[in-house]
C-alpha cells in the first residue's frame, strides 16, 4: 500500500533471530530489515536467508515491512533483491541513491525477482535512502523517479561525514539538507522520512528532535530502538482541539462545497477547499492513533 | 547437493542455533544439543532433516547447537551451513528449495 501511516519506520540486523522473530509486539508502523551496515560482511548470506525464512514464516501482524538492501556498488544487492522479493517483502529500500539512474538499477532488479518469483510485476515498492550532498542536491529528481517510489528518506550518518562536520543536539548541520529532501519529497508527491536519533538514552534530545522533523513536515522517522516507538507516537498524535478543528473544517467545507462556495471563514479563519485534504489526514492520523471518538 | 567442506553458519546467542556442517559418506548423522531439547527435540529434528532432504543433502555429518531458535530459523541456518559447505553464494533457488 503506497500510502499508509509510517510515523516509526524500526531498523533491525537481519541477522540476529532474537530481532526478527517478534518485533511487532512494539507496534512500529513499519520494520526495516537491514541487509546492510548491520550485518558483518562475512554473514551477508546468512542474513539474506533468515531474511528470507522469517518472511515466509512469521506473521508480522500487518506491519509494513521493508528491507535495507545492500550498497548498488556491492555484490550483494542483487541477491538480497531475489530474497526479498521472494519471500514477499512489500518495500525495498535503497542506500546511499544520488541519482534516478540508482532507483532504476534497483527497480529492474526488482522487476526481474517479481517475474521470477511470480510476484505482480510493480507491486514491490521502493524507497530510497539520500544519505550525501549529491544526494540532497539530486532529491527531487530521485523523487519523481518511479511509480513504485512510496517515500525518500534522510539519512544522517553519511551526510554529515562528507559534509565534513558533526550532528549537534540542535541539529543545525542537518537543516538545510532536511528542508530539501522533504520538498523534494513534497513536490514529487510521496512521503519523507528522517534520519535515526543514536543517542538513545538521550530522551530529551529526541523529543526535540522529533518536534522539529514534524514541524518540517516530515511522516516519520527512522528508529533504532523501541523505547522511540511511543514518543514518536505521541508526538504526531493530534491533539483534541486539532482534531475538533478538523471535524468542523470537514463538515463546513462539504456544506459550503454544496452551495458552490469554495472560500469562507470559520471562527475568524479562512478556510478554503484545497484545505480538505489536510483536515482529513488530521482525522485519520487520530484514527490511527486510537484516540478519535468522532463519526467521520 | 555436494558438500565440499566444513561449513558453520548461526550463532550461540539466545533464539538462535549453529549448525556445523561437514561432507561424509554415510549418509546423515545428526547431533543435537538444546536448551529445549525435552519439549523440542523431536522438532528440531525433523527440521533439519526436511531442510537437508530438500536441499538433497544425503551424506553429511551436522551438529546443532539450539538456544530456543524458532523453526523458520534452524530451517535457516542450516541451509546457510549447507550452501556455505558446497560453496554457492548466488542464484540461490529461493521458494524452490529453500
Amino acid at each position: 500500500m503506497k500510502n499508509r501511516l509510517r510515523r516509526t519506520m524500526m531498523f533491525l540486523n537481519a541477522h540476529k533471530a532474537s530481532l526478527v522473530k517478534d518485533p511487532y509486539v512494539y507496534k512500529p508502523d513499519s520494520i526495516i530489515f537491514d541487509l546492510e551496515d548491520a550485518v558483518a560482511e562475512n554473514q551477508k548470506d546468512s542474513a539474506r536467508i533468515a531474511l528470507y525464512n522469517a518472511l515466509k514464516s512469521i506473521d508480522y501482524k500487518g506491519i509494513e515491512l521493508v528491507v535495507r538492501i545492500n550498497g548498488l556498488d556491492t555484490p550483494h544487492f542483487k541477491e538480497d533483491i531475489r530474497a526479498a522479493v521472494a519471500g514477499g517483502i512489500h518495500t525495498v529500500r535503497v542506500p546511499k541513491t544520488e541519482s534516478p539512474e540508482d532507483i532504476f538499477t534497483a527497480e529492474k532488479e526488482i522487476e526481474k525477482a517479481e517475474q521470477e518469483f511470480g510476484v505482480e510485476v510493480g507491486k514491490t515498492l521502493m524507497m530510497g535512502a539520500i544519505e550525501t550532498p549529491l544526494g540532497v542536491i539530486k532529491a527531487y529528481d530521485i523523487a519523481k523517479s518511479s511509480q513504485r517510489l512510496m517515500g525518500i528518506s534522510f539519512g544522517a550518518g553519511d551526510f554529515v561525514r562528507t559534509m565534513r562536520t558533526t550532528r549537534s543536539q540542535e541539529g543545525l548541520e542537518l537543516l538545510a539538507a532536511r528542508t530539501q529532501v522533504v520538498l523534494a519529497a513534497r513536490a514529487a508527491g510521496i512521503m519523507c522520512f528522517d534520519t535515526v536519533y543514536t543517542d538513545v538514552d538521550n530522551i530529551e534530545g529526541f523529543i526535540n528532535e522529533v518536534k522539529l522533523i514534524k514541524q518540517l513536515g516530515f511522516d516519520g522517522k527512522s528508529i533504532i530502538n523501541p523505547k522511540q516507538i511511543p514518543i514518536i507516537h505521541q508526538i504526531f498524535a493530534p491533539t483534541q482541539a486539532e482534531i475538533r478543528a478538523a471535524e468542523k473544517s470537514i463538515r463546513t467545507i462539504n456544506e459550503y462545497a454544496k452551495d458552490g462556495i469554495g472560500v469562507f471563514t470559520v471562527d475568524g479563519q479562512m478556510l478554503d477547499i484545497a484545505m480538505l485534504e489536510g483536515a482529513k489526514r488530521m482525522i485519520e492520523l487520530a484514527k490511527a492513533s486510537g484516540i478519535y471518538e468522532g463519526d467521520l | 547437493m555436494i558438500l565440499k567442506k566444513n561449513a558453520i553458519a548461526g550463532t550461540l546467542e539466545s533464539s538462535d542455533a549453529q549448525i556445523i556442517i561437514e561432507p561424509s559418506h554415510n549418509g546423515i548423522e545428526l547431533f543435537i544439543r538444546s536448551t529445549v531439547m525435552g519439549q523440542y527435540g523431536k522438532q528440531i529434528r525433523a527440521m533439519v532433516l526436511k531442510t537437508l532432504e530438500r536441499l538433497g543433502v544425503e551424506n553429511a555429518k551436522v551438529t546443532v547447537v539450539d538456544k530456543g531458535a524458532l523453526d523458520c530459523t534452524i530451517k535457516a541456518r542450516v541451509e546457510c551451513a549447507v550452501f556455505r559447505a558446497a560453496e554457492i553464494k548466488e542464484n540461490l533457488p529461493w521458494g524452490v528449495r529453500i
